[in-house]
């Protein structure tokens, strides 16, 4: 992708998170930083790219050393929103 | 090696569907009912951007990787599972700081092996200028919420003082250093040379460490959530690096989130982000009231039992809960007794200021762990005007939110942040430790003196354990 259709990409996925994000109830804030959290992990992509290719030994290492950070926060993040939202119950009415 | 415009489309649609999922997960959160749809629609997309990674590289090191998946994942797992939900804000901030680390360690290793990224300039063997660029920013962001993110931990968890920790003339080292990292990104273009990119990282952790040493324990609402939105912006940068899509919109999604849960709370203290970000705010808490030293103005103190009758008698009740429940660990004992109260046919709703507690939804998660039901918990503006025919409005380890100095006193430090108008109720029940400390405003509340108040002076949750007991017979 050339730096515009990148850029493009960019700025229209703001606008995009800026509808979704105001459209969060109050309630649900802190799952959304917890999710949030989880999916900016998605930065293990690089780490996977840093670690998986050869070339540079030292790069290899802090990859793997990223995959790890990443991992905690991907599989931890998920988990602990999976938890949380398990919690919002409305009751039956008796 | 792989250049970036080779990768073949069915690469670059996965990487997209990995980013709409993403979006979906947010979405999802618009009500509680859709909300774990969402979540495993997230992770879903976080499968398909890691099986397309692995899939279109030419992995040396398979067994490695993997090695660092499981124990990464498994302490992150491990983690979640055991966690207590007061303790939700440390996680958050420790959450953050991983990923600013992976974002500087990303940047390391592009750095070091820039073929791997394919963002060599094939003619000239240096990396591109634009990816220098989009480098140096992500690892300086990285190292920015990493270490940001470390102190904001700290303060939450209760290893450092929740105090500002105020360093003479630090606005103009903060400048300055901030100066120095943009300039030094900027000269990066013209000199690949090894010494500007640590030196910048170097700096970055730094300021990162400065900026958050300031901020005292209650504008941690706005901390976590705009080290939530640096961490998303830091992988938006290492996204434009690699030229990956799916990278790409969860850095926008999240650094705009991050950004608008910031705005919110700054709105609901009537607080400007710089004068947040300056910090020093609660520095003096204790010290100075805006009615001058108060001592000894007389209040009515009462019993759980008082209390428990009171509620009994009433025909609607409205819980405020704040900080102090989260200290204490309040929310299943409170829950008890909105039960105890609901079966003797009191109306009980809980009212939620945006930043009670230490980051936004703080007490929406403590009450739905303690499985009080999502509709019976209301936001400010939905509530507000309930007061007024509420018979009882209880207030348990909030303070600043409801004090009505906030309207009327010009001169108080939090004049303009909207409030919880618990004053309006028939009566007000206010459990707090002692009359002596203040709030983190260090602002005395009217609440406290008015004839229809009771104190109810004692730790939060053997209160609210007592008022069981009075009610319970």
């Amino acid at each position: 992708m050339d730096f515009i259709s990148i850029l493009s990409v960019f700025v229209l996925a703001c606008f995009v998170g800026y509808y979704v994000v105001w459209s969060v109830t109050p309630a649900l804030h802190t799952p959304l930083m917890a999710v949030t959290n989880a999916i900016s992990s998605v930065i293990i992509v690089g780490a996977l790219v840093a670690s998986a290719e050869a070339g540079s030994a030292a790069a290899k290492y802090l990859g793997l050393l990223a995959v790890v950070f990443a991992s905690v926060n991907i599989f931890g993040g998920f988990a602990v929103t999976e938890r949380m939202l398990a919690m919002y119950k409305k009751k039956e009415r008796k | 090696m792989h250049e970036i415009a080779q990768i073949p489309w069915g690469v670059s649609l996965a990487y997209l569907a990995a980013g709409v999922l993403f979006i979906l997960a947010l979405r999802g959160l618009s009500s509680p009912a859709t909300s774990r749809r969402g979540n495993r629609m997230g992770m879903i997309g976080m499968a398909i951007a890691v099986a397309t990674t692995l899939y279109t590289h030419d992995v040396v090191s398979l067994p490695e990787i993997i090695g660092a998946i499981v124990i990464g994942g498994g302490i992150g797992f491990i983690i979640a599972r055991r966690i207590a939900m007061t303790d939700m804000p440390q996680l958050v901030a420790a959450f953050h700081s991983l990923v600013g680390m992976a974002a500087v360690l990303v940047g390391a290793a592009a750095f070091l092996n820039p073929g791997a990224f394919g963002i060599l300039d094939v003619v000239t063997g240096e990396i591109h200028n634009a990816s220098r660029i989009e480098m140096g920013l992500g690892v300086a962001i990285g190292a920015i919420t990493f270490s940001g993110s470390v102190i904001a931990f700290l303060k939450l968890n209760g290893n450092m003082s929740g105090k500002p920790i105020m360093l003479p003339a630090r606005h103009l080292i903060n400048l300055g250093t901030l100066a120095a990292i943009l300039g030094l990104i900027g000269y990066f273009v013209t000199d690949q040379s090894p010494w500007i990119f640590w030196t910048v990282t170097a700096l970055s952790f730094i300021i990162g460490f400065l900026l958050i040493i300031p901020i005292g324990g209650a504008d941690m609402p706005v901390v976590v959530s705009m080290l939530n939105s640096y961490s998303g912006w830091a992988a938006a940068a290492m996204g434009f690096t690699l030229g990956n899509s799916a990278m790409i919109i969860t850095g926008a999604l999240v650094g705009s989130s991050g950004a608008i849960l910031s705005y919110i709370m700054c709105k609901a203290m009537n607080r400007s982000f710089i004068s947040v970000i300056a910090g020093g705010f609660g520095a003096d808490a204790g010290s100075a009231g805006a009615g001058g030293p108060v001592i000894d103005r007389a209040y009515k103190r009462g019993s759980a039992e008082d209390a428990a009758f009171l509620m009994k008698q009433a025909d609607s009740v409205i819980i405020v809960p704040g900080y102090g429940m989260a200290v204490s660990q309040a929310q299943h004992a409170l829950r008890e007794m909105g039960d105890l109260l609901k079966a003797e046919g009191v109306k009980v709703k809980y009212a939620i200021h945006p930043v009670a507690g230490r980051m936004p939804g703080h007490m929406n998660v403590l009450l739905a762990e303690a499985n009080v039901s999502y509709d019976e918990v209301f936001e400010l503006e939905d509530i507000n005007s309930e007061f007024a025919q509420a018979d009882v409005a209880f207030v348990i380890g909030a303070n600043d939110v409801t004090n009505p100095a906030a309207k009327t006193d010009k001169s108080s430090p939090i004049y303009g942040m909207p409030i919880l108008d618990v004053a309006n109720a028939k009566s007000v029940l206010f459990v707090k430790r002692s009359m002596g400390g203040a709030g983190y405003a260090g602002v005395d509340n009217e609440v406290f003196y008015m004839d229809n108040t009771m104190m109810l002076l004692a730790d939060a949750k053997k209160m609210v354990e007592e008022i069981v007991k009075g009610l319970a017979h």
